[in-house]
């Protein structure tokens, strides 16, 4: 899975070369010119195609059949076991698709994503605004919302856990002594979709604090000084400087973000192992679940699932981008 | 003892010997000469819980003193992440461990995937001739001997007998004693009765075998956790906690389950022998006559505890399978088995160890002993643990309202059909 999400951009960037040398004169031209630099990345283009492209085709080529933990080849000591899985066509992909579990998870998958990038953003860029003023302690704020970032997310997520305990957590606990009944966090569907939301919301929030600060300190001063002296209130400032000022920057993180979000695995998998029941599994804790939970392992049906996703991710990315050029960003 | 032992490792690394030269392209055990000392290093896996593996490193260290050339490397996997870090260990090659403890539910599944080494045929006819029948079945795939059985358990009431004293009831023997039982509790102590799992589908057995249910029947290869039966267990379940006789979590089952019960939060809770020694350190139980054991409530057709425990296996990739296999002897021999329900109150797979003072004194084998000989024999089929899987979502759902019980049990019936190809 992990290799299907990075590919991506190396996968935009090659198709981004194939249009620029188009014609051969040119591309010779370039090779004339850049040998240096193509040499410089030859090494890098070699690695990244062994150890993302071949198993990008890999696993789309895995999809295609009928492979599973039994009828690959393998050998385990003496024991010697031949591959005998077969090339199915798209019967995975019909297979899926005609899966009322996978519209269950995708409703929920772009649920979440949408729910916890607009919150991440917002309050990101709330936080990053108020830490952009000059006042007391500042460097001190800044450091503690750079917290989250920088404890290991599985560690941050079992801590979330024993917060959200129903019976033990600090939670319940709290609100037990203000005498309020305990919510069952992670054992009612809904609330632990709020839970699960809750904390990608506190991992998220540093990143898009961090670099929508770095944002807002490179829009001029004195665009600011210039509206203040045309008598701009603090909401029209906001809305006409420091929004457009801000357009690269949050284009970028909110793709980023949407991305990393969509393929959240840790959040859900640590939090509620897509639970109670199954009420916050999403596209990748199912493809998960798919793969390795059941015996034996579905390999062909997990990496439909790989490729379903990247798919979803690529045709977003591409929407996106070309609403970005309407806009007139180039991106 | 140590004779004993050295003569079984030469009698197996020449029955492997054998083998290799009856023209089946086995390998002769790694890096041990036949008739040679035991050498090399042993590395287990096992899933003994935080109260029980001081005791099994202390045992598994214990090893070398009777084979000096021998290195025990004891690692300890949590149970819940094991069946999964086994099979990757295992399908990849690297970093695999030569001995495991499976739980009796994926040993078929192991041993049909070819990642467990055949028992050495001297060992498989000890296992046939000196263990309990239902604890050396759990061991077999087609007719062929992987795995030894180290311990047997089965689920069973725990209670609190303070606490039911104190409520003037009885230690219930049906679910409508139990909700009357419950009852009372809450009206005199303001506790609760049970802790109901409904975070682990292994839980779901006894009411599904009290109602005369299944999960599956392998026989005529049929599905049967959505027949009438089964829809009347998550039934009896759901209305167990709507009743308020019983309390359960969707996550962290277990932990909150000891925590409850060992704080007295609630009166009982079902639960197994590899519970026992951690319940003791409970505040509740410092004086341990105060834990009662009995079996599981029964529901409208009967009481039924699913047959649980433990195997060793070894794998057949290991560099060591003499050693190994040696080492899985000597982890299942009597002494080791006496030691351990000494020391943890496990139930020992040796029918002999059944005559020694230490195991027939034992509180938790006296009761658990016999209900083990009545615990109902799980479908020994590869896809046996994978079944827990969507059960589990069922369950969860089922018990904690999310879903009817009648939804819960068709949709755990589809997945079940969806992993058993086939099968009706």
């Amino acid at each position: 899975m992990a290799a299907a999400d990075t590919s991506q951009p190396v996968a935009k960037a090659a198709g981004e070369n194939l249009t620029r040398g188009r014609s051969r004169g040119r591309l010779r031209r370039a090779l004339g010119t850049h040998w240096y630099a193509w040499t410089m990345v030859a090494p890098v283009v070699l690695v990244l195609g062994v150890i993302i492209g071949w198993p990008l085709v890999r696993g789309i080529y895995l999809s295609l059949t009928d492979a599973n933990e039994r009828n690959v080849g393998r050998t385990i000591g003496a024991n010697h076991i031949e591959a005998t899985y077969e090339f199915i066509g798209l019967d995975n992909y019909t297979a899926v698709l005609g899966d009322p579990v996978f519209q269950q998870r995708l409703v929920w998958t772009v649920i979440w994503t949408v729910a916890c990038v607009s919150i991440t953003f917002t309050l990101g860029l709330v936080l990053a605004n108020m830490l952009n003023r000059s006042f007391k302690g500042r460097g001190f704020y800044r450091m503690a919302l750079i917290l989250p970032w920088a404890v290991p997310g599985f560690v941050s997520v079992f801590a979330w856990r024993f917060l959200f305990n129903r019976d033990n957590g600090i939670l319940n606990k709290i609100l037990e002594g203000g005498g309020i009944a305990g919510v069952p966090w992670l054992d009612d569907p809904t609330w632990a979709k709020f839970a699960v939301i809750t904390v990608n919301v506190w991992l998220g929030v540093p990143f898009m604090m961090v670099a929508l600060l770095g944002g807002l300190q490179s829009i001029p001063g004195e665009l600011y000084e210039a509206a203040e002296m045309d008598g701009a209130s603090a909401w029209q400032r906001f809305r006409h400087i420091t929004l457009p000022g801000l357009r690269a920057v949050s284009m970028t993180v909110i793709l980023l973000s949407t991305i990393w979000t969509f393929n959240m695995f840790p959040v859900i998998f640590l939090l509620t192992r897509g639970g109670p029941g199954d009420a916050t599994e999403i596209l990748v804790t199912q493809a998960f679940r798919e793969a390795f939970v059941e015996s034996p392992r579905d390999f062909a049906g997990s990496a439909t699932w790989g490729v379903l996703i990247l798919l979803l991710l690529m045709m977003f990315a591409l929407v996106y981008r070309r609403s970005l050029r309407k806009q007139g960003e180039m991106w | 003892m140590r004779r004993g032992i050295a003569a079984t490792a030469l009698i197996a690394a020449l029955a492997l010997a054998a083998t290799a030269c009856g023209g089946d392209d086995k390998d002769a055990g790694g890096d041990t000469k036949a008739g040679g000392e035991l050498s090399g290093t042993v590395t287990w896996w096992d899933t003994s819980g935080d109260a029980e593996k001081a005791t099994f490193k202390k045992i598994a260290e214990a090893f070398t003193a009777k084979h000096p050339k021998v290195t025990v490397k004891y690692v300890n996997v949590p149970y819940g992440d094991a069946q999964n870090k086994v099979k990757n260990a295992f399908s990849s090659g690297s970093d695999a461990p030569d001995v495991i403890r499976a739980d009796v539910g994926w040993v078929a599944d192991f041993a049909s995937l070819g990642y467990l080494d055949e028992v050495p045929a001297e060992t498989a006819k000890k296992v046939d001739a000196e263990f309990l029948k239902q604890a050396a079945a759990s061991g077999k795939y087609e007719g062929k001997t992987y795995a030894v059985p180290q311990v047997i358990d089965t689920l069973g009431l725990f209670y609190n007998k303070k606490m039911l004293a104190d409520a003037g009831v009885q230690p219930p023997k049906t679910l409508e004693e139990l909700k009357t039982a419950a009852a009372a509790i809450k009206a005199k102590t303001g506790k609760t009765g049970l802790y109901l799992r409904g975070d682990d589908s292994y839980w779901a057995l006894p009411y599904l075998y009290g109602e005369g249910g299944d999960m599956v029947d392998a026989k005529t290869k049929t599905v049967t956790i959505d027949n009438a039966a089964g829809v009347k267990a998550f039934k009896a379940a759901r209305d167990l906690v709507t009743s308020g006789a019983a309390t359960t979590n969707a996550t962290d089952g277990f932990t909150n389950m000891q925590a409850a019960f060992k704080s007295g939060e609630v009166a009982m809770m079902v639960n197994g022998p590899w519970a026992v020694a951690d319940t003791y350190a409970g505040e509740q139980f410092k004086d341990k006559a105060n834990l009662g054991v009995a079996a599981v409530p029964a529901g409208s057709a009967g009481q039924g505890a699913p047959q649980g425990g433990h195997d060793l296996a070894v794998y057949a990739g290991s560099k060591n399978r003499t050693a190994a296999h040696a080492f899985v002897e000597y982890l299942t021999s009597q002494e080791v088995q006496v030691q351990t329900t000494k020391e943890l109150s496990l139930l020992p797979t040796r029918t002999a160890a059944y005559e020694q003072p230490d195991v027939k004194g034992n509180e938790m084998v006296t009761f658990f002993k016999p209900a083990v000989d009545k615990a109902v024999e799980r479908a020994w089929i590869p896809e046996n643990g994978s079944l827990f899987e969507p059960l589990k979502v069922e369950w969860t759902k089922a018990v904690t309202g999310a879903s009817s019980p009648e939804d819960a049990a068709k949709s755990a019936g589809t997945s079940f059909r969806k992993i058993l190809k086939g099968w009706k």
